[in-house]
């Protein structure tokens, strides 16, 4: 048994710390840092510079323009960039639809879409989620008809992140409604720009624009944009789900996050001392560190599994559990710390170029606002009690 | 990165698991706990045969030098099965003792002794009026005429009733908090001057309140440098430390895999329970905070033998405070996911429950490893942040 790292993956290690330290730029990392929001150009910048480096797709095979690297070099490359403050790479089309292009897609699907999704010239959202299917997702309604060679989609998406933003949608839609209802379910590739397709922003608890809406009304999608066989979109949206694990844990994040939160309580004071000597506040920052310490351990187990060929399961399920818990109790943490100086709320204070006075420590502004909004990760991606269920079923055999 | 056990540790933890499955029934188990001597001798020797009393014990003494994953191994097979012999108060706690701190003729005397298991020890550092403070001992060693004269008490000593010889930490100058003026010595039991009451532990062992009265004992019972015992009373109770956490992983692996049995068979509302998803979901977090443990207990293992001090004192309390934390969970969860009969006495779960409650507290509770933990940090609080300025202004 060996808890560290081989010499190569150290030494892989050290390749992209120093490449994250000398080509990210300053007053983007300064952003994640500080909590401050991020615009669209903000990750693409980051995204292209990743891109000009041949490490913006860690997982696609290297014919495609992939890195095509390890489990394990994929969860360093993820923790560098994250404890260095870089902004997440938008996961839509690099880890969630490219994967599904590149085993089920047509060769015109590959050469047209792949390259744009490398180079972030398209920026992808994901199409999944309507009113009425959240966590049961096969109850979806959103209904294509084929018609000549075009399918014409009518119905609504939501909860879309950064739609916005987007170039292209892949969506999960209904082709047929006999049979079992997975079966009749297709993965098609929309472009946003086509008429009849309508973003209306849906604004959180925080005060932010992050999800929003999205209608298709008589939208007309080629047939070349069908992904793979009608009727099997169910089978490519798990396979994606398989795909989608890379750095569930969050681990390299909420390191990142614990500094920062030391940083606070070492700044506040209680009682004339600094927070972080108070027993009591520091014993709830030392569970959560260890914690996050058990964490790390089970997710480099999880990878080393992998790497031996036992493909990770529903074991990632127990990462996502453990790793939102932990976020959520970071943000709560954080914005305990600041006390009364969580209330004043002024979005501004976190936004570009705000020169106005900041009400409390520059730090505080932000907290509560994060706080609110990290009331999600327990319920994004599927949800918290879907997870258990997933476990409960594939682990436990129940 | 490498989460598996060599070959030969493999082969090891098979043979101790076939061993306990033919010697260690739950019944035999209950059987031993009712016995006047409260250990299986022949048990005992078996352990000895597969070589497990030497893993402390380097190979020039009849050990074979093991390392902190040949304790894992075995104590997480103890856990599963309950063992309730002596192992880690004599051959772990004192076992390292004596090879991290004894003398040359202490260690080429006892060392091959603890390794064939002949002599039984027991290890007696807490107080009546202490909790899990390593620094504090008020329990004193004088010099008198060339010998030692032990004055105190010692609480709640696992084993000591049926050691050969004890091993007790005495100040021998400072304040009763200091951390330096401790030291350890052997004690004979059947010295002058000892007292003894011995009784049952809930977990099934035993332990013992031990008075010293003018036990005067001879200037060979030193063991490690005068004065200077705190560092050695420290190693070894992380060597202690990290055998529960692999010790309570056992018992939680035991726990969920029959509890998650129970769910399958037992029939309510004309299907079986484990079809209920709140049950499922206690059953999942069962299972997650084991494997944390396991990521902890396996973290103690390794870490256990580092040379940086700090990195293991860290480390150390992290997996204790972790698997004490979990192992209290998995407890709740499986009594209350067994309903009823989660209660009797009939089943194992209720006896793995209390060896867990035993473990959360032995060495230090939550609450003493966070403050070990917090006072080791070794990183200091950084941030790319420019000094916030305090700006008080009036909103319009």
């Amino acid at each position: 048994m060996d808890l560290n790292y081989s010499p190569q993956e150290l030494a892989f290690r050290d390749e992209v710390r120093s490449f994250v330290r000398s080509r990210l730029p300053h007053e983007i990392s300064r952003k994640v840092l500080e909590h401050k929001r991020l615009g669209r150009d903000d990750y693409l910048v980051w995204q292209k510079l990743l891109h000009a480096q041949g490490w913006m797709a860690p997982n696609w095979p290297a014919q495609y323009g992939g890195a095509a690297w390890t489990a394990v070099q994929q969860h360093i490359f993820d923790e560098e960039c994250a404890e260095a403050g870089a902004p997440r790479i938008i996961p839509f089309g690099v880890n969630m639809v490219g994967p599904v292009i590149i085993a089920f897609g047509s060769a015109w699907q590959k050469q047209h879409y792949l390259p744009r999704i490398l180079s972030s010239e398209d920026w992808w959202c994901q199409g999944y989620s309507e009113p009425g299917a959240g966590s049961d997702l096969a109850s979806l309604k959103t209904r294509a008809e084929r018609r000549g060679e075009h399918y014409v989609v009518n119905g609504q998406k939501t909860w879309t992140t950064l739609a916005q933003h987007a170039d292209m949608i892949f969506c999960l839609v209904r082709t047929a409604s006999t049979g079992k209802r997975q079966e009749g379910i297709s993965f098609l590739l929309v472009d946003m720009r086509t008429p009849g397709v309508n973003v209306r922003p849906i604004i959180t608890l925080d005060g932010e624009h992050e999800v929003n809406e999205v209608w298709f009304e008589d939208v007309e999608v080629p047939v070349e944009n069908l992904v793979g066989e009608e009727g099997r979109g169910w089978t490519y949206a798990k396979f994606l789900l398989a795909h989608e694990r890379s750095g569930i844990a969050g681990v390299g994040a909420s390191k990142r996050e614990l500094r920062m939160l030391k940083y606070i309580a070492s700044q506040e004071k209680r009682s004339g001392r600094p927070l972080i000597e108070d027993v009591r506040f520091r014993d709830r920052i030392a569970r959560v560190e260890i914690d996050l310490m058990a964490l790390e351990i089970t997710n480099l187990r999880m990878l080393a599994a992998e790497r031996e060929g036992r493909a990770p399961g529903a074991e990632v399920s127990m990462l996502k559990i453990r790793g939102t818990d932990i976020q959520q109790t970071l943000t709560e943490l954080m914005m305990d710390a600041v006390g009364p100086y969580a209330l004043p709320h002024l979005p501004d204070a976190w936004g570009d170029h705000w020169l106005g006075e900041h009400v409390g420590p520059e730090y505080a502004a932000p907290l509560a606002a994060r706080y609110f909004n990290h009331r999600k990760v327990s319920i994004y991606g599927g949800s918290n009690e879907i997870q258990r269920n997933i476990v409960a079923q594939h682990i436990l055999g129940l | 990165m490498d989460f598996n056990y060599s070959e030969e540790q493999v082969l090891l933890r098979e043979s101790i698991g076939k061993f306990l499955q033919k010697n260690y029934s739950f019944e035999q188990r209950r059987a031993i706990i009712q016995g006047r001597e409260g250990m299986n001798a022949a048990v005992w020797d078996g352990f000895a045969s597969m070589g497990l009393h030497g893993i402390p014990v380097p190979e020039e003494f009849g050990g074979f030098g093991g390392s902190g994953l040949d304790v894992m191994l075995v104590m997480e097979a103890f856990g599963r099965a309950l063992v309730v012999e002596p192992y880690l108060s004599s051959t772990i706690m004192a076992g390292y003792t004596i090879a991290l701190g004894g003398s040359d003729a202490q260690r080429s005397i006892l060392l091959p002794r603890i390794a064939d298991g002949s002599m039984k020890f027991a290890f007696g550092h807490g107080e009546p009026g202490t909790r899990y403070e390593l620094n504090q001992v008020a329990t004193t060693a004088r010099q008198e005429n060339g010998m030692w004269v032990i004055n105190g008490a010692k609480s709640v000593m696992m084993h000591g009733g049926l050691a050969d010889l004890l091993i007790v930490s005495a100040r021998t100058s400072g304040e009763v908090d200091s951390p330096g003026g401790i030291s350890l010595f052997f004690v004979n039991p059947a010295e002058s001057g000892v007292t003894g009451r011995e009784y049952p532990t809930y977990d099934g062992m035993r332990a013992a309140e031990v008075g010293f009265d003018n036990v005067t004992i001879s200037p060979e019972s030193i063991i490690g440098v005068l004065d200077d015992g705190y560092a050695l009373l420290e190693a070894v109770t992380d060597r202690g430390i990290a055998a529960v956490c692999a010790e309570a992983v056992g018992c939680m692996d035991a726990l969920k895999d029959a509890t998650l049995d129970y769910l399958k068979t037992r029939q309510q509302f004309g299907m079986p329970i484990g079809k209920f998803q709140a049950l499922q979901h206690r059953l999942v977090d069962m299972l997650i905070q084991t494997e944390q443990a396991r990521s902890m207990a396996m973290l103690a293992a390794v870490k256990v033998d580092a040379p940086d001090t700090t990195e293991r004192r860290r480390c150390l309390a992290a997996a204790k405070e972790l698997v004490g934390r979990a192992g209290r969970f998995v407890g709740q969860q499986a009594i209350q996911l067994h309903g009823g009969m989660g209660m009797t006495d009939e089943l194992a779960v209720g006896h793995y429950v209390k060896r867990l409650a035993a473990i959360e507290t032995m060495f230090g509770d939550g609450d003493l490893q966070v403050d070990r933990f917090t006072s080791s940090q070794v990183e200091v609080a950084e941030t790319p942040l420019r000094k916030p300025a305090r700006k008080w202004k009036n909103l319009v």
